[in-house]
């Protein structure tokens, strides 16, 4: 298939920070999926995919942006502290993850189109609001474990706030209060200039055209991902 | 626990943190989740201590939750950070204070990165102009807000009415410290204590007359894992994670947790729900399960807050065993109240977790 950085994968997983703070010589200890949350759960080894980045072989990093593994991390970097290498695999998988949308391989796996959810809420979030997490935003219908208190808080938003002191959507200082128009047109600006703006689009295209590929709406898609777990092709036995 | 080594260890990670005049950023999580707990804070070092925090309405979101989903790159990041970075500049601050632990470990990784990469640096320095013709400073001391509480824990302990005692025994509360990951995970030299033993809270919680556990467990992280929740499918992983930690815990009897991370509570808090209506298995005694509360929440107990106004009502595990361990009235009718005594009805109670 074709995609974006064919034959040149490697070298664009180099150029990345990450990578350059991350990857130093692993010496294949295993400590970091000893310690590693995602391992326990997920079939999941952080130590494989150190060695698969350290090898350069394209056809490997290839495989690796278009599964599901590099999705498993939770990014809690319990390895980092751990690794007698001072490696970070945390943030080789980050820098894997971004390599994976820009490429559109992550398209791939059902993991990756994950993305799709991540960006379009938090994204908007930052955009709109000024938050990455937004109580308006947040609802207890697709958050359930939220509990009967979320749910009273979901509909006794703004008398809650009050009595617990935030300055919800209001002006001036204080929790949760209205980012002023100018902050949010700079925050729109930032994206515009560091590449999250076009990131972001791509990821939206992207499922846009999946959806219509799958006969669904942008909502229905959005669900879709949102909902769907193909459990046993994840977790370990 | 042997006490003498873990003294040595932390001696190594001591922050010599400046006394006063901050410029205060708040959590996206923590004001959406936790509000009154900024609230206390705020008051707490202003009101009580007499200390210089200043906030500006034009500070936004980090964008470090964004980040660490993979949702925007490094560079937009780190120039949402510089922005940060050039209105407490502006504002004529040198030391710079979070109430969040992703933001802590997000600014310490963009300061460290951009000291190995000066280019990197230069570059962000270039994009903050290009977008928002602002310069920035870095700041001389970053600070978590928890690591302020910590640096004041004994004048806090002089103005205790509520020790972390029980009324009823006269032995300490046994409390369980839960650090957020990314306090010292990534950097240990950040944080008080290092990532093996950290103090911060441990220094709280000796110092307000409680007991901390030492259990198998204790440094595993909450769950959150960022798309690990934020997709409903992946939720699972959130979960297991805090299922694991409370197994591991529950044989030491805990009667709260204390937290640093504004997302450890909220997980500790209702996966225990979930936990209890999937399985029928509660945590704490009777069928209550065990507080997970911000490091706010517990500073504003001991010193006297009312629980209502410390925002205990939005756990969804009940507190009430606590403050009667503690010896805290309370008034129930007052829970859920809102301004002025508005009636705000009740949640409804659950299955298997009592709730009042």
């Amino acid at each position: 298939m074709e995609y974006r950085f064919k034959g040149h994968l490697v070298e664009e997983l180099y150029k990345d920070y990450r990578i350059k703070e991350g990857m130093k010589a692993c010496m294949n200890c295993g400590v970091c999926t000893a310690v590693c949350p995602a391992a326990e759960f997920y079939k999941y080894n952080p130590k494989n995919i150190v060695n698969i980045v350290a090898r350069k072989k394209e056809e490997e990093i290839e495989e690796l942006l278009k599964g599901d593994q590099i999705w498993y991390c939770g990014e809690c970097m319990s390895c980092v502290t751990r690794c007698p290498r001072a490696n970070a695999p945390g943030l080789v998988i980050m820098s894997l993850r971004k390599l994976a949308m820009r490429s559109g391989l992550y398209m791939l796996s059902e993991k990756g189109r994950q993305q799709y959810i991540v960006v379009k809420d938090l994204c908007s979030n930052i955009l709109n609001y000024g938050y990455c997490v937004y109580p308006r935003t947040f609802e207890y219908e697709t958050h359930k474990e939220y509990g009967p208190v979320g749910k009273w808080i979901n509909e006794h938003l703004d008398d809650i706030h009050a009595r617990l002191g935030s300055n919800l959507d209001g002006d001036g200082p204080g929790g949760l209060r209205k980012i002023p128009k100018e902050s949010l047109d700079q925050l729109k600006k930032i994206f515009d200039v560091t590449g999250a703006t076009e990131l972001m689009e791509q990821v939206l295209g992207d499922a846009h055209e999946e959806a219509v590929k799958e006969n669904m709406t942008d909502e229905e898609y959005f669900m879709s991902v949102y909902t769907t777990n193909n459990a046993e092709k994840h977790l370990n036995e | 626990m042997i006490v003498e080594g873990k003294q040595k260890i932390w001696a190594d990670y001591q922050k010599d943190i400046p006394d006063d005049h901050y410029f205060y950023v708040r959590s996206c999580i923590r004001q959406s989740f936790w509000p009154a707990s900024e609230v206390t804070f705020l008051d707490i070092v202003r009101n009580k201590l007499g200390k210089d925090f200043y906030e500006n309405a034009y500070h936004t979101t980090c964008g470090g939750i964004a980040y660490h989903s993979d949702s925007i790159p490094q560079e937009t990041a780190m120039t949402i950070i510089a922005r940060q970075f050039a209105l407490m500049h502006e504002s004529g601050y040198e030391n710079y204070v979070c109430s969040c632990i992703t933001s802590f470990g997000l600014y310490t990784e963009t300061l460290e990165t951009w000291h190995e990469f000066p280019e990197l640096e230069a570059k962000i320095r270039q994009y903050l102009w290009d977008s928002c013709k602002k310069e920035f400073a870095k700041p001389k001391y970053l600070a978590h807000a928890s690591d302020m509480i910590y640096k004041f824990r004994f004048d806090i302990a002089k103005q205790m009415k509520f020790p972390l005692v029980n009324v009823k025994t006269g032995k300490p509360l046994k409390v369980v410290e839960h650090i957020g990951c990314h306090y010292s995970k990534m950097f240990p030299s950040k944080g008080f204590g290092g990532a093996e033993y950290p103090h911060v809270l441990v220094g709280m919680v000796e110092a307000w007359g409680g007991e901390v556990i030492d259990y198998p467990e204790r440094r595993q992280c909450c769950g959150f894992g960022f798309r690990q929740y934020f997709v409903q499918a992946n939720r699972g992983y959130s979960e297991s994670n805090t299922h694991k930690k409370f197994e591991s815990m529950e044989p030491y009897e805990p009667d709260l947790i204390i937290t640093n991370c504004p997302g450890c509570p909220y997980f500790l808090d209702r996966w225990q729900y979930v936990i209890a209506e999937q399985t029928g298995k509660t945590y704490g005694k009777n069928g209550y399960g065990i507080p997970a509360l911000t490091y706010e929440e517990v500073a504003g107990l001991v010193m006297g807050y009312d629980p209502w106004d410390l925002g205990l009502q939005v756990h969804q595990v009940a507190i009430e065993p606590l403050l009667e361990k503690m010896g805290i009235h309370y008034d129930p009718k007052k829970k859920y109240q809102g301004v002025n005594g508005k009636d705000l009805g009740m949640p409804q109670c659950p299955m298997h977790i009592k709730s009042v």
